[in-house]
């Protein structure tokens, strides 16, 4: 028997270029295995990872995203720095809002896909995926030339713990040295943060996720970062709250229908092929990297992102092509992301195709190693979530 | 539970059940950890001849997809039903009610000790 991971990237070898979370010991004392993410070794899952994307599902999660980075920027142009360098504009969030944006090349294809939150007037957070850590950055710094702004890469300071499920507002509440909280969890919506403490220490509350689930995320110097995880532990014993790795995080968000940089998106990849064209603000009224490119679009007929879903038990899986028919001898498209639904029972897909095979409805192939699968159009996301 | 010092192995994390000229078949609790949740099996079918080495069968979890050789040169004989209805005893019990096929054979290949398989795992 051998294996061929093909949804996680990066986690087929362990290279050797290993770093670990500030919450390792946690993951060891709790029996996980690890998986190489971007060069860190994080849990890939405890126990089960069927159980713990069905336990975000029903009851909550608690995940470790220590990984990702933390990109500070402050000063009195951060606002329209900020317009300048996303696609999105930013300038116009509230305070303690957050937004989602991406980096994009002079291009117009994706550097990274990015939360901004908004901590001041003149002070945001960005978050960026773990793999984009240092191409982030280094563009973020190289379009501050010009503003009066300061770009600060602070991942190694934070740790991100993510609590994730129908339950996750009741663990957090419960949690013991949850103090000083700026807003009212009952009353705080989707995609807001807000300040607090964790044993007097600063601590950052964002009602925000990658799962489908409501849920927070929670920023805290890294040092605490164990009393943290040990405390939701504790408040949610009697919530059914399990530790989670990044292999259900993985089903979770595929079933929402979130893209994954690597993934669905990449350097390659035009915002409107992906679906993300509401990111992009042509509206702004002035330039930002990447707008010439957007605003002339990507060639005539390149490919665009869709839904799959099939019967049976058999998943496509990232890399395998799409055929239009059971004979036709060039594919029209190609897997990003697939698995056997854990929470609907059959296998999702998405995948990039030809814009004539992009109807809702259309009937293609999956070539499942070496055999030809129906699969059929459908729209994104493939689960929601009843609020 | 099947006493784990009485079997075979094979480098593909199989482990072969020698019963008189039956060999029965599973993957080791190495192997399922490492591919996580088994969701689907594929198995040859009762009869069909398998060759020593060659891709028989699949396993695949969430994650991943495993491939099942034939660790030896025969025939089917039996093929587990009770996995293909609930592939989760893969992971709950491989080396038990996680049998995936027997085989019927002439000549039983050079396998691995326990102590080589432990050797090559690293454990």
């Amino acid at each position: 028997m051998t294996s061929a991971d093909s949804s996680t990237p990066g986690s087929t070898d362990s290279r050797n270029t290993e770093r670990f979370s500030p919450l390792h010991q946690a993951h060891v004392d709790a029996g996980a295995s690890f998986t190489d993410f971007a060069g860190w070794q994080m849990p890939v899952r405890y126990s089960s990872d069927l159980a713990e994307h069905h336990a975000v599902r029903a009851e909550a999660g608690l995940f470790d995203l220590s990984h990702m980075a933390e990109i500070l920027v402050e000063g009195p142009d951060a606002a329209s720095y900020l317009d300048s360098a996303l696609a999105g504009k930013l300038s116009v969030i509230e305070l303690w809002q957050a937004k989602y944006s991406l980096l994009l090349a002079e291009h117009g294809g994706i550097i990274d896909d990015l939360v901004v939150y908004r901590l001041g007037d003149t002070r945001f957070l960005i978050v960026a995926n773990a793999g984009n850590r240092f191409a982030a950055f280094d563009a973020l710094r190289a379009r501050a030339d010009g503003f009066a702004v300061s770009v600060v890469d602070q991942s190694d300071d934070y740790a991100l713990i993510a609590v994730q499920g129908p339950n996750a507002l009741a663990i957090l509440i419960a949690t013991e040295g949850v103090t000083d909280l700026g807003t009212d969890l009952h009353f705080m919506k989707y995609y807001r943060i807000t300040d607090a403490s964790f044993l007097g220490q600063p601590l950052l509350v964002a009602r925000t996720g990658y799962t489908g689930e409501d849920g927070f995320e929670l920023y805290l110097e890294a040092a605490r970062a164990r009393e943290l995880w040990d405390a939701l532990m504790s408040a949610g014993a009697e919530n059914g709250l399990v530790p989670a790795g990044l292999a259900s995080r993985d089903t979770l968000r595929l079933e929402a229908g979130m893209p994954l940089y690597g993934h669905e998106l990449t350097l390659n990849t035009f915002p409107a092929q992906a679906g993300l064209g509401r990111v992009v603000n042509l509206g702004k009224e002035h330039d930002f990297v990447g707008r010439a490119a957007i605003e002339a679009g990507p060639k005539a007929g390149v490919s665009v992102l869709v839904g799959l879903i099939a019967a049976g038990k058999r998943a496509g899986r990232a890399d395998y092509e799409i055929f239009r028919s059971l004979d036709a001898e060039t594919s029209d498209g190609v897997i990003t992301s697939g698995a056997l639904s854990p929470t609907l029972g059959y296998p999702i897909a998405m995948a990039y195709v030809t814009p004539d095979l992009a109807r809702l409805g259309t009937e293609v192939y999956v070539d499942v190693r070496g055999t030809r699968l129906p699969a059929t159009v459908t729209s994104l996301p493939f689960y929601k979530r009843v609020k | 539970m099947t006493d784990t010092s009485q079997l075979h192995y094979t480098a593909e994390h199989e482990w072969v059940l020698v019963d008189g000229s039956i060999a029965t078949v599973g993957i080791t609790a190495y192997a399922a950890e490492k591919l996580g949740d088994v969701v689907f099996v594929e198995l040859p079918e009762v009869g069909s001849t398998v060759a020593g080495g060659t891709v028989i069968g699949e396993i695949e979890s969430t994650k991943s997809v495993g491939e099942l050789f034939a660790p030896v040169n025969g025939t089917v004989t039996a093929t587990n039903a009770a996995v293909v209805e609930s592939p989760e005893l893969v992971n709950s019990d491989p080396f038990g009610a996680g049998w995936l096929i027997k085989v019927e054979f002439d000549t039983l290949p050079t396998l691995l000790s326990p102590a080589e398989y432990s050797a090559l795992i690293g454990e």
